[in-house]
């Protein structure tokens, strides 16, 4: 029997690139092997929730593997904090089951609507880098798909090697079917959060090598629009999970969250709206209305997704989409956030969300993005200059030994991509190894050269 | 102390229709047993509905096509619940291209069985068994699919129109032992019989919503979502002089 395909035009969450792919959506686990050996297809690449940035999970002309329906939680050991679920299970459904139980998820990206096949395919990493690592870290084996139509069980121990390339190997070596990972155990849903404000990016840097190692979290928004004295101006926001003896009497129950309003951004911004001058605002008030509290208590939605209160708030950035710009630099290039942050304010080209955030040391995964230094995050809306000014940036981000993170990123070019990613080899020779025909493929995986194109187009 | 809520058994427990029934009921803390042919997948769902919901939920496997078993396999969920088995769901449901039955007698077959004679062989016993002890419910999800014969799939159709007739049949029946019988005629809902194939659909989660609906107060057919009854009430006045000139 065929399984049902649907073909639609599908993007990522910067809304760029638009591509039309066929979508599968399997029920059943067995599905997912008839789908991918389904040769009516030219490859195929397994898909989450969609929130990756640019193309990673998109395959313009091919194959898309939906996991929206494989997502049964299939173990949990209460002692150990152990869970194992299909890959399709979100983080949003392992807080609803398992955070009234006392345990977190281990690593959380700034939006919670992912699943745990992207959380190991783009080795995610969140606000506790400095401290936990990324998921990576968390992920103690998993069960994959081969393009062969053989399951393979990886871990650090068994196909150790397949296991490091598929940490932050964007879906390329199999599809993962389930996963076994740690939680973390918290006495509560809230972070106690200090805020402190810093005049300029010294300040903030000198703030984070100071005493980031006091906080479990951390991370630093900056206002991409200071230029001069001011450039790199914070709000450094650094928490830890509320003991529940730390909770006022209010909170009687300490992992109940308030049903807060979320309000949505229902049309698409006229692109009028976005532009220097209304960012500037946003920028500046932001800062202006920040205090430099101390001991705050917030709730883990609200430290963690701020944005995701908005619903659908990527569409702020207008028709035309945005690409959201991630780049490490290792911590000698302090020069290199300097040029990016002046290339930025320079332009005029402002963001709403510009973060700042030091990384601890990087792990195995081939192709995981992380390794220790800073890393900057801005967004762009998207118009013809951009491609040109992100250019730019990618020339400053090399000359200082940055890397570009795969899940945010649209537009990278192949040469680009291999001089940021050294171990790009290995990984090519583990993914020839198993995935000969390149059964798997993305339009990332095309865009960079980690696939071959197709012969016909 | 409130007495714990009956138990509910899911027949053809793997579709995203039966996955989102189970799901509401474990929510309200009902245990459930969870049966269907592909025995690993009922076991994943019940793993799951266990470990999010905190209820008890059993895996068995249940072959529409397999006759023979049924009998074991009714008893089996009779002893395992005793009196508090409250009532039975089925949501099996097979549909091939219609190409494949007009041509395939296997297919045709297959399509008769999973759709009508083994949901008919396996309610019968539990209906017996509820008919014996005067309390239980059947619900069961046919398809609007069986209100009129149609050239795109009505071999489906005529397998769920005899299900449709079986379950008034059994509403009759069962009425004069305090049993009640749910027809669950579904429209268009997003699962793998639509993927793709229709461009709106309603979530499994709104249709399992109206049919806990439905057999908490008793209706007797209802249509999900709700607005099925009134195509369906066009569908079925057009003459049929005139129908049978249409491409549907």
């Amino acid at each position: 029997m065929t399984e049902p395909v649907n073909t639609q035009i599908l993007s990522g969450w910067g809304r760029f690139p638009r591509q039309e792919c066929h979508v599968y959506r399997p029920e059943k686990r067995l599905s997912v092997g008839r789908i991918l050996g389904d040769t009516s297809q030219p490859d195929y690449i397994a898909r989450g929730l969609g929130r990756s940035y640019g193309d990673p999970a998109l395959n313009e002309g091919g194959g898309v593997i939906s996991f929206q329906r494989l997502d049964r939680i299939l173990e949990f050991d209460e002692e150990t904090g152990i869970v194992c679920c299909e890959a399709g299970v979100t983080f949003p459904d392992l807080l609803e089951t398992f955070l009234p139980r006392g345990f977190f998820i281990p690593v959380m990206p700034g939006t919670k609507f992912i699943t745990i096949g992207g959380a190991i395919a783009n080795d995610v990493h969140g606000k506790n880098h400095h401290t936990d690592g990324s998921f990576g870290h968390a992920l103690i084996s998993f069960e994959m798909l081969l393009a062969s139509g053989e399951i393979a069980a990886c871990s650090r121990e068994e196909n150790a090697d397949l296991f490091w390339a598929t940490v932050g190997g964007i879906g390329l070596t199999g599809i993962v079917l389930t996963a076994r990972f740690r939680l973390q155990r918290v006495e509560s849903a809230y972070i106690v959060v200090d805020y402190q404000k810093t005049k300029d990016l010294d300040g903030v840097l000198s703030a984070i090598n100071e005493d980031d190692e006091k906080y479990q979290y951390s991370v630093a928004w900056i206002d991409c629009l200071a230029r001069g004295k001011k450039l790199g101006r914070a709000v450094l926001m650094r928490g830890n999970h509320a003991s529940a003896n730390s909770l006022p009497s209010s909170h009687a129950d300490p992992f109940a969250m308030k049903d807060k309003f979320k309000p949505t951004v229902p049309f698409d911004l006229p692109r009028v709206l976005i532009n220097p001058l209304s960012m500037g605002a946003f920028n500046k008030l932001f800062y202006a209305l920040s205090s430099g509290k101390e001991g705050k208590l917030v709730d883990c939605d609200s430290y963690f997704f701020p944005l995701d209160a908005i619903q659908d708030w990527n569409r702020g950035y207008g028709k035309r989409g945005f690409v959201q710009y991630q780049v490490t630099v290792p911590l000698t290039e302090r020069q290199g956030l300097v040029e990016l942050l002046e290339s930025v304010s320079n332009s005029g080209r402002a963001s709403f969300l510009a973060v700042l955030k030091k990384f601890g040391p990087g792990n195995d995964g081939l192709l995981s993005h992380p390794f220790e230094g800073y890393t900057l995050t801005m967004d762009f809306a998207v118009n013809d200059t951009l491609p040109e000014f992100l250019r730019g940036l990618d020339a400053i981000t090399l000359n200082h030994g940055g890397r570009l993170y795969l899940a945010k990123d649209a537009v990278m070019t192949p040469e680009t991509f291999n001089a940021m990613y050294p171990r790009r080899g290995e990984f090519l020779a583990i993914k020839n190894r198993v995935d000969p025909e390149n059964r798997l493929s993305s339009s990332l995986a095309r865009r960079v050269g980690l696939a071959p194109s197709r012969p016909n187009s | 102390m409130t007495p714990p809520p009956h138990s509910v058994v899911i027949l053809g427990a793997t579709s995203a229709i039966a996955r989102a029934i189970a799901t509401r009921y474990a929510k309200q803390g009902h245990a459930l047993i969870i049966a269907a042919r592909d025995a690993d997948e009922a076991g994943y769902i019940a793993a799951d509905l266990r470990i999010r919901h905190a209820v008890e939920a059993t895996a068995l496997a249940w072959d529409a096509e397999d006759f023979d078993s049924h009998a074991a396999f009714v008893e089996a969920c009779v002893n395992a619940l005793g009196d508090n088995l409250g009532g039975v769901v089925l949501c099996s449901g097979y549909m091939d291209d219609q190409e494949h039955p007009q041509s395939d007698p296997q297919s045709a077959r297959r399509t008769f069985d999973v759709n009508l004679t083994g949901p008919v062989s396996t309610l019968n016993l539990f209906a017996n068994h509820f008919e014996e002890r005067g309390a239980g419910f059947i619900a069961a999800i046919s398809s609007v699919a069986g209100d009129r014969g149609r050239q795109s799939n009505y071999i489906y159709g005529a397998a769920k129109a005899g299900l449709s007739a079986y379950l008034e049949g059994l509403r009759n029946r069962l009425y004069h032992a305090a049993v009640h019988v749910v027809t669950i005629k579904p429209g268009f809902v997003d699962t793998k019989m639509t993927w793709g194939e229709v461009p709106f659909a309603a979530s499994p989660g709104d249709a399992a919503r109206a049919i806990l609906n439905a057999i908490e107060k008793k209706k007797n057919v209802v249509y999900v979502p709700w607005f099925w009854r009134y195509i369906m009430l066009i569908i079925r006045h057009i003459p049929e002089w005139q129908f049978k000139r249409m491409r549907m």
